[in-house]
């Protein structure tokens, strides 16, 4: 199958601290891809590259390239707006605004030029029903997002995600600040999303990578020392450093 | 086990130091509703309709400060709409888009220690720059464009202070949504900051009302209504503040002065209570 996202020797910079040293893979279309490894090696940098959120930090230099299909994202015709609506994005720590549970599923539709009030209204319910949290929240649409627990804040900036019908989630470590229970709904929430998005995880925690993952890549150093079926990663590693890693004998 | 055990010795502070800071308190207190009372005492009685709604007159010989209050409210509007896009865009520049930190810091430092400038300085560069080389006159703008610079460092401070807090994850989030920046600010980071604007905004319309020096050079002692507010900003006109000096420093008017001190009183606390109320309003 065709990869939707193809990065060639992408090396980044921290001004000089060089924080990517060549990562070569190709994520494929509507599979769980998950990254691990220690602390610092790299990997939600890696992820943040792929839809230029790393643009943000001062600093930050690119060499190499990444296809998003076939079309270079660094390229200077590139609408990063554009880039990031395919590219969705969950982040550690659950971010909703400051406003109700409504207008956060409908911010993104309406940055994209969706206003009509029966389109918002059905995105908002398909998004929130993709994401899990429709039930709960049906009867208080209208009420601050921050009123929600953490788990479902999480599930709420997933369908805020979901709402601008994305190719592509990011999630950055999106269950890191969840209890089990929550994660546990996120977890099974991914299985549905992969029948129709790519989702791209980083996480910290091994279990998590091979109850959900398809496709599984370790990080050291940033350095992509091994990506593969997570099954054989997890029982098969061909590199002794993975090996190490996935069995405890360090990060 | 659970005996107080402390000694009697550190009793004995404890409680001294209790008594010294509910004196302090106290005493706070006191000063403030005395003066307080004390101004609405002697003042009240001396607001009339006729003190209110009419000019002074020489020939009646009536004092009347209807065009003080005219020109307070004037000279409120036209600083604010002047200073808030000034101040609320330099500190939006500041914060989300300045990258080289030292200049930030120079501005920041520059900001500080303009806001502690005396204000009767900024009456004698008002009145050299504005009224003279610009040519704009004693007047009620050149007022008014004395008390934006004034006021510009207050603004600029509140703002930044309350964009800062904005947590970062909104950006991140917005951004992430594909949201431009402009976008983004216009959208999370404004909304957001609401509270800190409106707390510079009556933190500015304080100073406006309260200030008597600056604005004696620039804007003058007028007490003339004019056809319109566009007549009334090219002419001097003097604000209550303004006011209350001329009649108690010149003309000894001791009554009238305390009386447009109770309405200035009134004044600034009719306009903490409606930004108090317009911040809950647009919070929701």
């Amino acid at each position: 199958m065709k990869p939707i996202i193809t990065s060639k020797d992408l090396v980044l910079y921290y001004d000089t601290f060089k924080a990517l040293r060549g990562i070569s893979m190709e994520i494929p279309e509507k599979q769980i891809t998950a990254f691990i490894g220690p602390s610092g090696c790299g990997k939600s940098t890696f992820l943040k590259t792929l839809n230029r959120m790393n643009d943000l930090v001062p600093g930050v230099r690119v060499e190499g390239e990444v296809l998003f299909r076939d079309e270079d994202i660094f390229a200077p015709s590139v609408d990063v707006t554009t880039l990031r609506r395919k590219i969705g994005m969950v982040f550690q720590k659950p971010n909703p605004f400051p406003m109700s549970i409504y207008d956060n599923i409908a911010y993104g539709p309406r940055l994209h030029g969706t206003h009509s009030r029966a389109e918002l209204n059905e995105l908002v319910e398909t998004s929130l029903k993709g994401a899990g949290l429709w039930d709960e929240v049906k009867d208080r649409l209208k009420k601050s997002a921050l009123g929600l627990s953490g788990g479902q804040q999480q599930r709420l900036c997933i369908a805020r995600a979901l709402a601008v019908q994305p190719d592509v989630l990011l999630m950055d470590e999106p269950t890191s600040a969840l209890d089990p229970a929550s994660t546990m709904r996120i977890e099974e929430l991914m299985a549905t999303l992969r029948e129709q998005y790519t989702v791209v995880i980083v996480t910290h925690n091994m279990q998590q990578a091979t109850r959900i993952s398809d496709k599984c890549a370790f990080f050291l150093l940033g350095e992509m020392i091994e990506f593969g079926d997570t099954e054989q990663v997890f029982s098969m590693p061909k590199d002794k450093r993975t090996e190490d890693y996935i069995t405890g004998r360090f990060g | 086990m659970l005996q107080n055990d402390r000694s009697p010795r550190r009793r004995l502070r404890d409680n001294l130091l209790r008594g010294a800071i509910c004196v302090a308190a106290a005493t706070t207190v006191l000063l403030l509703v005395s003066l307080i009372g004390y101004i609405f005492m002697r003042g009240l009685p001396y607001i009339s309709w006729e003190l209110l709604s009419t000019s002074p007159s020489a020939l009646r010989g009536t004092i009347g400060i209807l065009p003080n209050i005219l020109n307070t409210f004037y000279m409120i509007l036209l600083a604010l709409i002047i200073v808030l896009p000034l101040g609320i865009g330099a500190a939006v520049y500041l914060n989300e888009y300045a990258t080289n930190r030292r200049f930030v810091a120079i501005i920041e430092f520059a900001t500080e220690t303009l806001a502690g400038i005396p204000s009767i300085i900024y009456g004698l560069f008002g009145m050299l720059f504005f009224c003279q080389f610009l040519g704009l006159q004693v007047s009620l703008r050149s007022g008014a464009l004395t008390l934006v610079i004034m006021i510009l460092p207050t603004i600029i401070r509140t703002t930044q202070e309350s964009l800062k807090t904005v947590p970062e994850s909104y950006r991140e989030g917005a951004l992430g949504l594909g949201a431009t920046k402009w976008t983004m600010i216009r959208t999370i980071i404004l909304p957001s900051s609401l509270d800190g604007i409106v707390t510079g905004c009556i933190l500015a319309i304080g100073r406006i009302v309260g200030e008597s020096a600056a604005l004696i050079f620039t804007a003058g002692i007028g007490a003339v209504i004019a056809g319109n507010i566009f007549q009334a900003m090219s002419r001097s006109g003097g604000t209550l503040s303004v006011a209350l000096y001329v009649y108690v420093f010149e003309r000894g008017k001791f009554d009238v002065g305390f009386a447009i001190a109770s309405i200035l009183m009134l004044l600034v606390f009719g306009i903490n209570l409606l930004a108090k109320f317009a911040k809950r309003r647009l919070s929701r």
